[in-house]
């Protein structure tokens, strides 16, 4: 009888600490909000591998050293930093400065999580124009990007040169080159198109370069553009397997020496170099009609400051990406992690230091934002636009009816 | 001495009441971390999640904690959505293709096990094999597996010359959902196996013998001794497969991701892309809870079938 009540006994009190365990861990975190005491910043971002992680550790090490602080560093795998912030904004344990992808500030300044940095002293002068629409909304001014990036054309120059094929500048000749490329065992070029935004973002540089707009996707500029996919795979010069593929898969083909071009990014450049004998060279998007600029898309993240009630730090975490956006900042990160400044002025000294971003740096300058326009409805275009490349590459759709299809009921 | 009786009598009441107090709080006590642990781990997930179906559930519900009551309008959308009715076809034909062939392929292997021969215990051990995986590590190994240029599976039925082109298992909207069934099938076959393994064994041999005199062997033995035995296993491993299979996602995001142009969308890979993709958490709620009620079918079928199972 006694060894049943304390079994009981036992039992309840398990229970009563079983529900403190799921009440507590709430409190604690609530730091002082007197003057200049703030001695610590928490920081979220999503550079969870080497060397990316430990390049911009350094960064963020010698910013905290100039403003007198120690950080406290997360990161986090790239696909589940919104799911983070979703869970900590929900349990109000947001860190005091935030790094996003820079087509995400808009949705999460939409829910007025973020505080506007115009009125902490800091503005974005001299910042490439797309990228100020990117971290910008309804006027005001939500996150800052040190560094971005683009997408362009790789080429294997031995490849080129063994098949007596200049690099390519205008669509026809992608498409010619491409195919003279092509012989057993190896693809003309690789890209992807798969169906996620990744797939939308490495279409853009030809949808935005012939003069299509995510506004009207029916356009006939945009089915030209999908056209010109459409016609690398069905002319077997880029795998089926595109539909597929990541950004990462097309640059593995490429280093494998499976495809002789590729639209891609300059973060590919570290992993390109393990593989030496795969000697490459980039140059810009090629222009369906000679008159064209190429136009691609911003990449690169931005670094906000989540609203605080804590006003002294909200203040220091502005103050920290102030510091994170100096020129100084900008042009290390962006020499060390194949990235490029944001700040027009840097950029053409930039491209002469780093000869093999020389294609990059000219892209950015005419580069665009994907939510410039939409802002947070972007990710509805970005779904149809994938939506219509898949339809289009697997024969389920012309490419003049895929985005209809895509968009319409 | 009346009075005296009397008063003991109440005092003696008096303590068993309160013993009796003591007890019931000894049995609330017992009940209670069962039903915290319910209540926390499957009544609240329910209840929130068909709350959520009816509130416009979205990114910004997260920092403002408001989430608007619509009603039953996550559920239209969803079912007037262009994609609904083929990801419904999916679903269908995924848990009906998977659970057919597990379970046949299954009960073959079953039944060969049943007969003892060198190593038998080691080949079935090895069967377990695919479901000790990762499914992630699967679906993951399947991809390339299956890739159309450069897959193992491509280049040997291209030298055997059982293909002339490369089949494109995962690029073709017309092949992906089989590919993606068979990979299923793949994974389901050693559940099966083991779980109609082991009603084999519970049938005695003594009905063989005895059907053996009246000339029952071979597939009359199976069609008359085993197959009755073996039916009470087999419903509820058929239930159980339609409860576990409905909701697959994974296998199905690892391979292909719903794609290519939407050809392996299931309801399931509907409402994890509603809620983690495009953020429309309180549509992916709804997405859940149509498939929450399909297999709540399945499970009452499931139920009273093993509730007569218990009564013979």
């Amino acid at each position: 009888m006694i060894s049943k009540r304390i079994a009981a006994a036992l039992a309840g009190a398990t229970t009563v600490s079983l529900l403190l365990v799921a009440c507590g861990d709430n409190g604690g975190d609530q730091s002082s909000a007197s003057g200049d005491s703030v001695k610590s910043l928490t920081i979220l971002d999503y550079y969870n591998n080497d060397p990316d992680k430990s390049l911009v550790q350094k960064g963020l090490d010698s910013c905290a050293s100039k403003l007198g602080i120690t950080i406290q560093r997360e990161t986090v795998p790239g696909d589940t930093l919104i799911q983070k912030v979703l869970q900590q904004a929900s349990s109000k344990t947001l860190p005091d400065v935030l790094m996003l992808d820079n087509p995400d500030v808009q949705q999460i300044a939409a829910t007025g999580a973020l505080a506007p940095l115009n009125d902490m002293g800091l503005n974005a002068d001299g910042v490439i124009q797309g990228m100020v629409d990117a971290t910008s909304y309804e006027g005001k001014l939500y996150g800052l990007a040190p560094v971005t990036n683009t997408i362009a054309l790789f080429y294997n120059k031995d490849m080129l040169a063994e098949a007596g094929v200049q690099p390519p500048k205008t669509w026809e000749e992608l498409k010619a080159a491409a195919k003279k490329l092509t012989k057993p065992g190896r693809y003309g070029i690789a890209f992807n198109a798969n169906a996620t935004y990744e797939g939308s973002w490495q279409f853009l540089p030809a949808m935005w370069t012939n003069g299509g707009d995510e506004t009207d996707l029916t356009s006939p500029q945009v089915a030209e553009a999908l056209q010109l996919w459409v016609d690398l795979v069905q002319s077997g010069s880029a795998s089926k397997s595109v539909i597929n593929w990541t950004q990462g898969d097309a640059k593995d083909q490429f280093a494998a020496g499976k495809a002789a071009m590729m639209v891609n990014g300059p973060w590919q450049i570290p992993a390109l170099e393990k593989t030496p004998n795969v000697k490459w060279d980039v140059v810009t998007f090629p222009l369906n009609k000679p008159d064209q600029t190429p136009v691609a898309p911003l990449g690169g993240e931005a670094w906000t400051v989540p609203l605080n009630k804590d006003q002294a730090k909200q203040q220091k975490a502005a103050d920290f990406v102030k510091c994170l956006n100096s020129d100084e900042n900008e042009l290390a990160w962006a020499k060390a992690r194949f990235t490029l400044p944001t700040k027009t002025a840097l950029l053409d000294q930039y491209a002469k230091e780093v000869p093999s971003m020389k294609a990059f740096a000219e892209q950015v300058k005419t580069a665009r934002a994907r939510t410039g326009k939409l802002g947070d409805k972007w990710p509805d275009a970005a779904k149809v636009i994938y939506q219509a490349i898949q339809l289009a590459l697997t024969g389920k759709a012309s490419a003049q009816d895929a985005f209809k299809q895509a968009s319409g009921g | 001495m009346v009075t005296l009786t009397r008063t003991t009598v109440a005092g003696r009441e008096k303590v068993r009441g309160r013993h009796h107090r003591g007890e019931s709080l000894t049995k609330v006590l017992f009940v209670l971390p069962a039903v915290v642990a319910m209540v926390a781990l499957f009544g609240y997930p329910v209840v929130k999640n068909l709350l959520m179906s009816l509130q416009d559930y979205g990114l910004k519900t997260f920092f403002t904690g408001a989430a608007p009551w619509v009603g039953l309008k996550n559920y239209s959308t969803v079912v007037t959505d262009k994609l609904f009715s083929d990801a419904m076809l999916n679903t269908a034909l995924f848990t009906v293709g998977s659970i057919a062939f597990q379970f046949a392929i299954g009960l073959g292997l079953a039944l060969f096990f049943r007969n003892r021969f060198p190593l038998s215990g080691l080949l079935r051990s090895l069967l377990l094999l695919p479901w000790l995986l990762p499914l992630i590590v699967s679906s993951a190994t399947w991809r390339s597996i299956l890739e159309q240029d450069s897959g193992i599976l491509n280049r040997t039925l291209l030298k055997l010359h059982l293909i002339g082109d490369p089949v494109p298992w995962l690029n073709s909207p017309s092949v992906a959902l089989i590919a993606v069934i068979g990979v299923n099938i793949w994974i389901g076959i050693p559940f099966n196996v083991t779980l109609l393994y082991s009603g084999l064994a519970e049938i005695p041999d003594e009905l063989y013998e005895a059907g053996q005199l009246d000339g029952a062997t071979g597939w009359r033995a199976f069609w008359y001794i085993t197959w009755p035995n073996l039916r009470a296993v087999a419903s509820v491993l058929l239930m159980l497969g339609v409860v576990y299979t409905i909701k697959v996602l994974d296998i199905i995001l690892g391979l292909t991701g719903g794609g290519p142009a939407n050809a392996t969308q299931t309801l399931a890979t509907q409402s994890y892309e509603k809620s983690f993709v495009d953020f429309r958490f309180g549509q992916g709620a709804a997405l859940s809870n149509i498939l929450i009620a399909i297999s709540f079918v399945f499970a009452i079928f499931y139920l009273r079938g093993t509730r007569r199972a218990v009564d013979e």
